[in-house]
């Protein structure tokens, strides 16, 4: 997200369009005639944009934003969020969460012995979690994945 | 106990521990991941065709929800007890299991993957203490990674380990982590354990087993092993021996082979039309011949089995028929026609049809395409190749039946599934996601 607020794009490099299974490069012996290839030394596979996101596959899930809620943390209505249910919460975190059975997208705070879920937005005030409420947290948002 | 040795398998790991990890109400339970909502409330899905009741909360087991029990007969009770009802969703509960069994696989090399909600791992022999925090820790993982609680069974041998994994699930003090270790403990455990309950007796073998007065597990276990083997066969020999600490079954790490490609499908209501009959005969048809292709396998013989519904009044019929190819294939047009010709024999007409399936047999893998007298031509085969796995790689890359046939029918079909409760494909689909506010 820096890069697009300080307006400086890095060109990476070319990503596959579609990624099926992780896909070693074999082509060297391809042409038995010719010119061997002078990059054959150095083949890297391309770009994964599925290994940049995700650290843990089987815990990890994808989940659709509804609302704007957290647009002030650069997660819009419409995005979809990567949520690793394997890392453990701290505070500070953004997180999905179940409060009273519904899932929710906010920051983890803490005041005192009271946690707090904290929107990124003006319009919504933190809700503090009462002893009563049933309460969770479902996973953390390791990414946010948009198309423009 | 004169035949123990005989029947005694050489190559069976001694003193390695084995674990049943069953996940617990697993379709609900997948469920649940998505809609929190839904914990502590009873919770039902049911099988293809919102047929029966096949999964079950502990909630709905307490208002006395059985297993097994056909939906349309239960529809009004769970509406007045406000039961959720599912319809099966398998695209989401394969999933979840697959996650399941990569966490699980994190824990040991030695996995057996059992069913899609079962997995048994084996671990070298430890003290008890260091065994039980390992299964705590199992169930600790899999629960935060994936949301699915489930219940851990440790024993000497997997058939004692299927029954601790009971325990685990039955016993609230267990905390769903049970070890059956010592002989005292097993005694205890056997004798409580009815023998329709153990692993490998079966519900026939079980009725007999009464009658001569073989009630649990600790009976069967003091049976002179000749008389299991004679009444049981040797399959209930080793499962006896396995009560007795005695691992008979190892751990089966690699999958078979496929033998066969089943599909097959009631329908959502009564078909008399031959041609709605073929359509769906051809989606099972293309069905199969992607998995089969998927496996990298090619089909000898297509067979074709039509029935009526037998619980329904009216006249009954059912017949099935196998056709053997010329050369094994693995071409969707191929084996269609070999099932269309199939159907042409096996359909009369004046009968109102619950189902037709299809089945692939005498699977050879692609590249042991046996000689033939007379090869198909390579062109030919060739490009029937590069169609197929264009076809299939737009199936998987655009979604399901983005490319079709023409004769699995276009439009709306007549056959197809009833599934009216189904909930998102909340893990396989960009727009089935799950919301969050």
């Amino acid at each position: 997200m820096d890069i697009l607020a300080t307006g400086h794009v890095q060109i990476l490099g070319p990503a596959p369009l579609v990624q099926k299974e992780q896909q070693i490069p074999l082509y060297t012996a391809r042409v038995p005639a010719g010119f061997p290839s002078p990059a054959d030394d150095h083949l890297d596979r391309p770009l994964d944009l599925h290994e940049y996101l995700i650290s843990n596959e089987a815990a990890t899930f994808m989940v659709r934003v509804s609302g704007d809620s957290m647009s002030g943390a650069g997660i819009l209505d419409g995005d979809i969020l990567v949520v690793d249910r394997s890392l453990s919460p701290r505070t500070g975190h953004i997180v999905v969460a179940v409060l009273d059975g519904e899932l929710t997208v906010k920051r983890l705070t803490r005041r005192g012995e009271q946690w707090r879920l904290e929107a990124a937005h003006d319009g919504y005030p933190p809700l503090t979690v009462r002893p009563e409420q049933e309460f969770l947290v479902w996973g953390v948002v390791a990414g946010v994945v948009r198309r423009l | 106990m004169s035949s123990t040795q005989t029947f005694f398998p050489s190559n069976a790991p001694r003193g390695m521990v084995y674990a049943l990890v069953d996940c617990n109400n697993f379709y609900v339970s997948c469920e649940r991941v998505f809609a929190p909502r839904l914990q502590g409330r009873p919770v039902v899905v049911l099988s293809n065709n919102d047929g029966c009741i096949i999964a079950r909360s502990e909630e709905a087991k307490t208002l006395g929800i059985a297993m097994g029990e056909p939906f349309h007969k239960r529809e009004p009770f769970l509406r007045r007890e406000g039961v959720n009802v599912f319809s099966s969703n398998y695209p989401l509960y394969g999933d979840m299991s697959a996650r399941v069994m990569e966490a699980l696989s994190r824990f040991t090399p030695h996995q057996e993957i059992y069913s899609i909600d079962e997995c048994f791992l084996g671990f070298v022999p430890a003290p008890d203490a260091d065994l039980l925090c390992t299964a705590r820790h199992i169930r600790e993982t899999v629960r935060q990674w994936t949301g699915i609680p489930v219940s851990v069974g440790l024993a000497p041998t997997k058939t004692l380990a299927k029954i601790a994994n009971r325990c685990a699930k039955k016993d609230p003090a267990s905390k769903n982590v049970c070890l059956l270790g010592d002989t005292t403990t097993i005694k205890q455990t056997l004798a409580r354990t009815d023998v329709e309950d153990i692993w490998g007796i079966g519900r026939r073998y079980a009725r007999f087993l009464h009658t001569r007065g073989v009630d649990t597990g600790l009976d069967l276990v003091r049976m002179p092993r000749d008389w299991v083997r004679n009444h049981l066969t040797v399959v209930g020999l080793q499962t006896v021996l396995e009560l007795d600490r005695q691992p008979c079954f190892v751990l089966e790490t690699t999958p078979a082979p496929a033998k066969s490609i089943v599909c097959s499908r009631s329908f959502g209501r009564r078909i008399r039309d031959k041609q709605a009959l073929g359509e769906a005969l051809a989606r099972h048809i293309q069905r199969a011949a992607e998995r089969l292709r998927a496996k990298g396998l090619l089909a000898h013989t297509v067979r074709v089995a039509l029935e009526t519904n037998r619980f329904q009044p009216g006249p009954q019929y059912a017949a099935r028929r196998c056709q053997t190819l010329f050369h094994p294939t693995d071409a969707t047009p191929a084996l269609h026609k070999a099932a269309q010709g199939l159907l042409d024999i096996l359909y009369r007409s004046g009968f109102a049809y619950q189902k037709i399936g299809v089945t692939l047999l005498e699977l050879v893998p692609h590249n042991h395409r046996q000689a033939s007298l007379f090869p198909p031509a390579a062109a030919e085969t060739g490009r029937q190749r590069d169609l197929m796995r264009t076809v299939d790689h737009l199936n998987t890359v655009y979604g399901r039946d983005t490319v079709t046939w023409a004769a699995s029918g276009l439009g709306p079909q007549q056959w197809h599934m009833r599934q009216n409760h189904v909930s998102p494909r909340y893990t396989t689909a960009w727009d089935e996601l799950p919301c969050v506010g």
